[in-house]
């Protein structure tokens, strides 16, 4: 009988899934993509959304098998579940990519920034855009490669989707935009389409700090390397390396600078705490330091006034009564 | 005046002093890392994180002088806890501490070879020795290698769990220690207690 509810159960949520496997909670409510866009995209992906392609030479006059390289494939499931999924191919890129070969010129095609989108716009305003930019101006990235490195380094514009806001697990948000740095601070590739300098090494570079996995997976990237801004909802300064964190009661504290960042968005929506100071966190975990327990620090704190007391009251009943 | 044995074997003692003074480094680095608000006034936290891996190590890999000695030695029996009228025995030992002691009553449970520890004692350090220093054992390897604990228990992250297990555990080996440095002192000469440990004879 159990197992019987359980299929049904489990079969509803696939069902669900398979109808609707796009975050639903956006704040803006992005929709769905209509069947029109998605017509429209299927050309594209006909060659975009795998390692083989096929497409007509006319000059043999047959059909000719090859290979797409990787960067220009785009993933047709994550670019549905991503923040700009309603959109067509050619809403941001030129209308001349229906064609094939695809134009020469089309090279030398002008992107679109963000900004030029969603910023001094009233539907986007509590996102501050603006803000952001001039954050990220102000960063290593935009300082030391001015033009090269864009918001879409960051931000795929096939993939991204906003995790921190919506997302329940904290967890996978960790995962999630710490997978973005990675994307070239752990792939020397994609890192030196920007610097001829040698990649560093981020285990090694982080070697100093102890369960580097633990912190890793418990902590963003950001945490310690960009500067604290209660404005927006992730910072966007990041930091040249000399003023990253690395001194460790930052967070092993009671006023740990998490809260300031990684718990910012949580801290203000009232949460069972259990008497535990910083107490958002220990939903996550316990952070040595920065998460005592007001009641086991009183309860213990008696304890051991008490133990001291009766061993004070033993001794000098002991100096009375047994004199050598 | 009065006979001597020999109560404490060399691997005993070398057990013991490893161990005592783990337990101290390992209490004092472990305050640090709790109250790092008073970090001026105590241990750097780098620092003492380092300190406290290490001597947690030392005090794990130590522990099996104590685990196999007492399994391997007469020692052992020492600790056998559930004898005979233990709670009779214990509160006749509370009745002598709390009473008895102050009238310049005789011990009830003399020290000899077969029994060195009285009820209270020989509870205290089965409490201490088998459950709590296991316990602060696990939890702490677990510390080291987050990865084998799971992620949630229940409705609960696995490691907060963990670090309250081990944090109360720890504080209760504290309180442990304070009484025990306490109770040494109690005998004819302060110090007599001290000596036994270091010297193995008893007098
Ligand atoms: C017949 C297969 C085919 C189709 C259909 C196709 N492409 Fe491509 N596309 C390619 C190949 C092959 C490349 C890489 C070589 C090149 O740049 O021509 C490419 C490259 C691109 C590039 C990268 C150009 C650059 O400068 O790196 C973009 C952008 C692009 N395609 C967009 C599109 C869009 C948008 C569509 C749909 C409207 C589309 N493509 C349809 C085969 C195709
Ligand atoms: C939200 C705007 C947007 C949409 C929608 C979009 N693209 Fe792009 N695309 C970009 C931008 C911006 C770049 C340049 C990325 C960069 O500079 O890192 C790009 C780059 C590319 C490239 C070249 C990748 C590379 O790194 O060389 C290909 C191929 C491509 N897009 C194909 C597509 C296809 C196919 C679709 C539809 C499924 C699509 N794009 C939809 C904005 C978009
Ligand atoms: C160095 C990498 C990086 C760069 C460059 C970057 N971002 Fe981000 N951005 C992130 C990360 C990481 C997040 C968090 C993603 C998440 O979990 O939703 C984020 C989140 C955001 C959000 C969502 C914040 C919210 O309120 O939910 C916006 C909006 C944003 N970025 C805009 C920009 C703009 C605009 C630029 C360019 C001016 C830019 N970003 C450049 C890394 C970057
Ligand atoms: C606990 C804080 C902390 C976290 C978390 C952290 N870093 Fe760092 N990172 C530092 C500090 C401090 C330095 C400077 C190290 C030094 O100078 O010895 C640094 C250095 C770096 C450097 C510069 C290396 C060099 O030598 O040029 C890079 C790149 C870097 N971190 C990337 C990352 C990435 C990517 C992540 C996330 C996966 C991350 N960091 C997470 C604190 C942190
Ligand atoms: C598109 C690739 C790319 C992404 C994505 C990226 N970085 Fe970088 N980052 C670089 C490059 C290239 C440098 C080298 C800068 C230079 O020239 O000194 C760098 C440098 C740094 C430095 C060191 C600056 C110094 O002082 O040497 C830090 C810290 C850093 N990045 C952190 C991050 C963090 C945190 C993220 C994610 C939020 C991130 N990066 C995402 C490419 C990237
Ligand atoms: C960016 C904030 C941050 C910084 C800086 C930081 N930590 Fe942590 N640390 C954490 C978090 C979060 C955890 C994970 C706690 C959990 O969930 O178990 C953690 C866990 C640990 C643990 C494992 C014990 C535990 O609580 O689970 C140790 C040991 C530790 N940190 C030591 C250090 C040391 C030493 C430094 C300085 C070199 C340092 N940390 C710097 C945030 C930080
Ligand atoms: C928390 C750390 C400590 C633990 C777990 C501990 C545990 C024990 C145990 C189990 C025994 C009995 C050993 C046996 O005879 O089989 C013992 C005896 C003894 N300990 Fe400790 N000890 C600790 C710290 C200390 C310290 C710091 C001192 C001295 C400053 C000390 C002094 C003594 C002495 C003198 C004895 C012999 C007296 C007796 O048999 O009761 N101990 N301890």
């Amino acid at each position: 009988m159990k197992t019987l509810i359980n299929l049904s159960l489990l079969s509803l949520v696939v069902a669900l899934l398979c109808s609707a496997n796009i975050p639903t909670n956006d704040e803006m409510a992005v929709g769905q993509p209509s069947e029109e866009v998605i017509e429209a995209n299927n050309l594209c992906f006909s060659c975009h959304g795998q390692k083989l392609f096929t497409y007509y030479n006319p000059e043999l006059d047959r059909e000719i098998k090859d290979n797409m390289c990787d960067e220009k494939i785009v993933n047709e499931e994550k670019f549905y579940l991503s923040n700009h999924r309603t959109f067509q191919c050619i809403g941001c890129h030129s209308a001349d990519y229906e064609s094939f070969p695809h134009p020469g010129e089309l090279r030398f095609e002008q992107q679109y920034a963000c900004n030029d989108c969603h910023g001094y716009d009233d539907d986007w305003a509590h996102f501050k855009f603006d803000e952001i930019e001039e954050e990220f101006m102000k960063s290593v990235h935009s300082t030391n490669h001015d033009e090269a490195f864009t918001c879409w380094m960051c931000h795929d514009p096939h993939e991204y989707h906003i995790t921190y806001r919506n997302e329940e697990n904290l967890l996978n948000t960790i995962a999630y935009d710490n997978g973005i740095c990675l994307t070239c601070h752990a792939d020397v590739n994609r890192y030196q389409l920007l610097t001829d300098k040698e990649k560093p090494n981020v285990d090694l570079q982080h070697s100093w700090l102890p369960n580097q996995q633990l912190h890793f997976t418990k902590v963003r990237c950001i945490e310690c390397h960009a500067e604290l801004n209660d404005n927006v909802l992730v910072a966007h300064n990041i930091r040249p390396k000399e003023e990253a964190v690395k001194k460790c009661v930052e967070c092993h504290s009671s006023d740990s600078r998490l809260m300031a960042s990684l718990y910012s968005h949580t801290v203000k929506t009232e949460r069972w705490s259990g008497g535990f100071i910083n107490g958002e966190m220990v939903t996550q975990g316990f952070v040595i330091g920065a998460n005592r327990n007001k009641y086991l620090n009183q309860g213990s704190l008696y304890i051991f006034l008490g133990t001291l007391a009766i061993i004070l009251i033993h001794s000098i009943l002991r100096a009375i009564y047994i004199k050598k | 005046m009065g006979t001597r044995i020999y109560l404490y074997p060399g691997w005993l003692r070398f057990w013991h002093a490893i161990n005592a003074l783990m337990c101290l480094v390992l209490i004092v680095s472990g305050l640090s890392m709790q109250y790092t608000d008073f970090e001026r006034y105590i241990l750097d936290f780098q620092l003492a994180v380092q300190l406290h891996n290490i001597a947690g190590v030392i005090l794990s890999f130590n522990y099996f002088i104590f685990l196999f000695g007492n399994l391997f030695t007469p020692n052992g029996r020492q600790y056998f806890l559930f004898r005979r009228g233990v709670l009779k025995n214990l509160f006749t030992q509370l009745h002598y501490y709390t009473l008895g002691i102050f009238r310049k009553e005789a011990t009830p449970f003399p020290i000899t070879t077969e029994n060195k520890f009285n009820p209270i004692q020989r509870t205290a350090y089965v409490l201490v020795g088998y459950v709590a220093t296991i316990i602060v054992i696990v939890t702490g390897w677990a510390y080291l290698f987050p990865e084998i604990v799971p992620n949630t228990i229940g409705n609960v992250s696995g490691l907060l769990i963990n670090d309250l297990i081990h944090i109360s555990m720890g504080y209760f080996i504290s309180i442990f220690l304070i009484i025990h440095i306490y109770f040494i002192t109690i005998g004819n000469s302060k110090m007599k207690n001290f000596k036994s440990m270091v010297t193995g004879w008893h007098e």
